[in-house]
Order: structure tokens, then sequence, then C-alpha cells
């Protein structure tokens, strides 16, 4: 039978198997990191960083040098590498718990200072590894281990919204909020993340992704329900779209 | 209805999220409740092949990298 | 030179190729000296926004090959622990630089060696040893973190300079270019440097080993390294011990005070010699192995309530008496304190 290939798993990630749970959005944003960085030419020469979370293992699974941060200091071990390797491309792949809870003095201060790393954003509003806890992402009302009657704004506060205060950080260039809820959306994401890494290519500074995601087994539905209510109620919360853009007006077809 | 093109599936490495199954534009795909593969999941098969457009919806979807897309040249 | 810019310029000379650090009193002039250097010098130098987040920027740096420095004080050194046990665990060199103060908490800015358990009791989390240096005056201190490089990337391990405030603040001469065992940085093909594509394979800096039998495997391997730094870089200085009766056992500046105090007494007709401990891990404990037979008392000296002691009782082994001459929070003793220490020391086993 004569075929063309159209679509394939690629060279970005290594042959392991993923740890995540059935259905989880992790594995979807792994390829397509995964996808963007063999396409452009980039995995040969990655220094990915991985943080703590149910993506501890993240550094099993992309095809490049990796270092396992601790809890919340992945831009800062980022940092590190970047200053010191600054013709590399540096990568932090971080969720809500490690990013937006711990990692928020580490986060601000490395788009602050316009570090030249990408930052890929997994925001599932809870923290999946260890069991389902509130995060500072987080639902009003949201039921989680930690918050059994549901958050209340007068004992936890608001949801933390990344995208939006990083733009208030002068230091960050690209900042932009994705989903992976359907294929349509899938793609969009892909090309954000293209941009980001041209971003650190052209040194243009500091760029950040943050994904609408899921975590069907603390949420407690199936994964596709999962994708469901992620749209119905993380996204009106958490809308999509470019927070900032500070390169110089390159506009995507 | 000539099949546009195919989707070979990775049995070994599916979880049986039945997040692709969601996805298929014509809706033929589903999870083989017959059979168990070797990570312990129902794991993905096609109803009818002949329907398949190759639309790749399938394999974007995927967490896991199970799918492999293939078009039929004409 | 002040004793923190001699520190910083000694760090240039011993190879670091980057600086990571944060203001504390009282090393600030240590980053100072080295955002002007490092730059002039085509190195890296980033104020980081904490001493957490700075000693992470040494690991993700470290990890990638370089030679990395980051200097602190006491309290600052308590927030870089975790960040010392993933260095010590992921096996990635580096120097630390501990310009220590009084504590404990907030504590005070005058210097002290109230860290001594800090640093040589791991102060991180799980099995794993801080190769550590307690110099005595600027030409030493210099001479050690230079050579502290070197060391660092051969044992792949944190290595911490622990310098008393006064060290830092003082004043003195030094030879910056004195010969020491400084060596080129070696090739390290086990760095996350991103070459994961011409060198054929991926390289991780890892601390996590989830099975029980791979993480015991790791500490065991890990454990080798450390009985190699103690069979091989205990350093220590004797000081008129041949004919003495009375030891003193002190450090940093502290020993610098009990020469002074072993100068009056010995004028005074009293037997009084030293054991400096240069190194205080691994703790010098051949030091004690040798002494003469006139010697039936040691004394150790400390900035701090009493924490070398312990190692001092272990290495002991109930040959000699102890005692101790303790002052605390920062205070600075007087020679003539341990002097009358020693005469009524004196008085009693009479």
């Amino acid at each position: 039978m004569d075929t063309t290939t159209v679509y394939k798993p690629g060279k970005g990630l290594t042959d392991r198997k993923l740890s995540y749970c059935p259905g989880c959005t992790h594995g979807i944003i792994h390829k397509l990191v995964g996808e963007v960085l063999e396409e452009k030419n980039l995995i040969d020469n990655a220094i990915g960083v991985a943080s703590v979370g149910c993506s501890v293992m993240s550094y099993e699974f992309f095809n490049c040098d990796m270092h396992q941060a601790a809890h919340g200091r992945a831009p800062a071990v980022a940092t590190g590498a970047k200053r010191v390797k600054p013709d590399k491309t540096v990568f932090t792949y971080q969720g809500d718990g490690d990013l937006a809870s711990i990692g928020l003095a580490e986060i601000v201060h490395a788009a602050h200072r316009g570090e030249n790393i990408t930052v890929i954003f997994v925001n599932n509003a809870i923290y999946g590894m260890t069991g389902g806890q509130m995060a500072p992402t987080t639902l009003i009302g949201q039921k989680t281990t930690t918050s059994p009657f549901g958050r209340e704004k007068s004992q936890a506060g608001e949801p933390l919204r990344i995208s939006e205060l990083l733009a208030t950080v002068p230091g960050a260039t690209y900042l932009e909020r994705v989903s992976v809820h359907d294929p349509k959306h899938v793609k969009k994401a892909k090309k954000a993340i293209e941009k980001a890494f041209d971003v650190q290519e052209k040194k243009q500074g500091f760029s950040l992704i943050e994904f609408i995601s899921t975590c069907p087994v603390q949420w407690g539905i199936q994964p596709y329900e999962a994708t469901r209510w992620a749209v119905d109620n993380m996204i009106p919360y958490y809308p999509l779209g470019v927070f900032k853009d500070n390169t110089g007006g390159e506009k995507d077809e | 209805m000539k099949a546009k093109g195919r989707i070979i599936i990775e049995q070994d490495k599916c979880k049986g999220c039945d997040l692709c199954t969601h996805y298929c534009p014509v809706n033929i795909l589903e999870l083989d409740t017959s059979t168990t593969n070797a990570l312990g999941y129902t794991p993905l098969k096609v109803t009818d092949p002949d329907k398949c457009i190759a639309c790749s919806f399938c394999a974007m979807m995927c967490p896991d990298g199970v799918i492999t897309v293939e078009r039929y040249n004409k | 030179m002040k004793g923190n810019e001699a520190m910083a310029l000694a760090a240039i000379k011993g190879g670091c190729d980057a600086f990571f650090g944060y203001p504390i009193t009282p090393q600030n002039e240590l980053p100072e000296y080295l955002s002007k250097h490092m730059k002039e010098n085509g190195r890296v130098f980033v104020q980081a926004e904490s001493e957490v987040a700075a000693i992470n920027m040494v690991y993700g740096a470290g990890g990638s090959g370089a030679r990395v420095l980051t200097s602190s004080s006491s309290p600052g050194i308590a927030l870089k622990q975790e960040g010392i046990s993933y260095l010590a665990g992921s096996e990635v060199p580096c120097v630390i630089i501990n310009v220590m103060r009084g504590g404990p908490g907030l504590g005070g800015i005058q210097p002290a060696q109230s860290d001594y358990m800090q640093i040589t009791r791991g102060g991180g989390n799980g099995d794993y040893h801080t190769l550590a240096f307690a110099p005595e005056n600027l030409q030493e201190t210099v001479d050690i973190i230079k050579e502290s490089f070197t060391l660092a990337d051969e044992f792949r391990n944190p290595v911490m300079i622990a310098a008393d405030g006064l060290l830092g603040q003082m004043m003195e001469p030094v030879d910056m270019d004195r010969e020491s065992n400084v060596k080129k940085a070696p090739e390290k093909p086990w760095a996350a440097s991103g070459e994961s594509g011409k060198r054929g394979h991926r390289n991780k800096i890892v601390s996590l080993f989830l099975d029980p039998n791979d993480l015991e495997d790791h500490n065991l391997k890990l454990q080798k390294k450390y009985t190699r730094m103690k069979e091989e870089q205990q350093r220590y200085e004797l000081i008129q011990t041949d004919d003495a009766e009375i030891v003193f056992v002190a450090y940093g500046s502290m020993a610098r005070i009990a020469r002074s105090a072993i100068e009056i007494l010995r004028e005074k007709g009293v037997k009084v010699g030293m054991i400096r401990p240069i190194s205080i891990w691994p703790f010098p404990e051949k030091a004690f192995d040798n002494l003469p037979k006139s010697v039936h008392t040691l004394l150790t000296l400390e900035m701090s309530l009493g924490q070398m002691i312990e190692d001092v009782k272990i290495v002991n082994q109930g040959r000699y008496t102890i005692d101790f001459g303790v002052r605390t929070g920062g205070v600075v003793p007087e020679p003539e304190e341990s002097g009358s220490k020693v005469l009524s020391m004196k008085e009693g086993v009479k």
C-alpha cells in the first residue's frame, strides 16, 4: 500500500513510557514541546529543567540534557544554566503548585530580569502528584482534599492568574495562555510554543506559555469530561490569549 | 466509501483513556472492551477503517503518542 | 585588601565562572566586588532575589558545567541548605563562602562560630557532607578559596569556606598570587551542558532515586567520596604542642586570639599549645593521635556555646580531659579570657 505518514511520534521525547495518568494533558503538552524542539532543530542543544509535581520525571521524557530542580526553583536553576550556556535553549516545565505557590518568587524574578528562557506552565488548578490538594489556581468553590467545602475567598483568596500577573512585570517579553482541550486548540498551543522558543532564539527575553490542563484523577472525572470541565469552568476565569507581546510586532499567519 | 488513510495503534502503549474516541469526526474509534493490553488497559480499536479520513485528530489528542497516521497516496 | 574583597578576588583567581548571591551583612563587599570584576573578566554575575534562588542558580550553572560560587552569612546559609543537599545529592561541584555571624534566627551581625553544627552536621536533608574549611587569616582564606574550585571539581561536591565576620571585614596584606593547588577546570562529561546531540546521549542532573535500592546504592557511592575526603583532606596546624600540658583546640579567628593567649601564658611558664583545625569537615582526627605524653587536657575555645567540642569529644575517645571556653552572640573574646581560664584550670589541677 502506498502511503505517506502524516503524523507520527517524533524524536523530541525519549522512548520512555510516560508516567502520567491515562488522559492527562501533560502527555499532550510534552508531545507538543518535543515536536517544536525537534522541528526547530533545538533539541540537540537544549537544557530542560524538570520541576516537582506529576512532571517530576519529565527529565526522563524530554530527549535532551535535563536538570531536576527542587520544588519551585526551576526558574532559578534555568537562570544559572542559561547564564553560563547562553547559546543553548533552556526551558522549564512546571505545574501550578510548583510555579504559582512555592515558586512564585523565582518565576517573577526570572521574568523580571528578562531571563532568556522559556517556561512551560501547566495549570490544572490542583496539586496532582500529592493527591489533589488546593493550589493557588484552584477555582472558588472547587473541592479539593484541603478545601473539602470548596475554596472560599475569605480563607484562601481568589485564584491566581499567572499570565496576567507576569504581564505586569517589565522583563517579560511573551506570555500566552492556551488550552489543549480539542485539536483546534492543540494546534494553537503548538504555535504558541513555537513563538515562545522563537523569542528565546532571537534573544528577545522571557517567554511563558500557560496551558489550561486537566487532572482527571484528582478532579474525579473521566478524561474527556475533564476537558469539558476545563472549558466550562477554567477558561472563563483564565481566558485564553496573548497577555504580553514585546517582540516588536511579528505576527503569526 | 474508500478510506483516505489509516491509523496504526501501538496497542501496548495505549492507556485506554478514551480521549481520542471523542474527537474522531467520523466516529470510528472505540475502546476494545473484549481485551486488555500489556499495560492492563482497555486499548483502542478502529471500528470501521474504511471511513478513516486521516485527519490526525486522534493522534493529536493522544497523550501517549500511541497513534501514527498514514494517508493513502492516489 | 579588605577581607571580603580579597575573598572575591581569590574566587576569580581560582577559576570561578559565575557568581550568584544576595546581600547580607557582613559579606556585602564580596558580591559588590564581583558585580564589577566578573563583568570585566567576561564572567557571570547575578544578584538573585534571595539566598534560596542564588543556591539554585548555582545548581543550574554548576550542573551545566561551570565553576560557581555563592556567598552569604549564617542566616542566609540556613536558607541555602535545601539547595546544598540537592547539589551534594546530584554531585554538582560548587563553592559556598559563609561569612559567619551570631545566631540563632536573625541573631546579630558580629562575628561568631555558631554555624559549626550547621556546616558539619549536614544542614540539609540526607546522608551527605560538605567539604568545609575554616581559615584563620586572610592569606589562608585566599589560598583555600582559590583551591576550593579545584577541590569541588575533584570531588564533585559542595565546598564551604567558613570565614567568620572578622575575616570578612579586616584589612590585611595578602599575596593573591601565592602558589596553591589550583588546577584548570577538568572536562565534565557528566554535565547537562546542552550537547546531547553531539555527545550522543543525554545527561541528567538528578538527586531523585525512587527505588530504595537505587537510592541506597547512590548513597553508598557518595559515602566513598566522603571516606576519601576523610583520608585526604584533614587539614590542621600544631602550635607548640611538643611539650604542652594543656592544648587549645580552636579554629578561625578564635585560633588567632588563642595564639596571643599562648604567648601570654608561655611567658608565665604555662606549657600550653594548640591544635588548630583548618578543615572542620573532615574533622582532623589525625591531629589528636600523636600528642606527647605531657598533654593532659584539651581546652576547646569557640565563639559559640560549644559545637566543635562534640567532635573533640568524639576523637578524644577518653584520652584527655576536655574543658572549654566559650563566648557567643558575636562577642569576640580577649586573649586574657582564655589565659585566665587556663590559669584557673591549672589551679584546679594542682
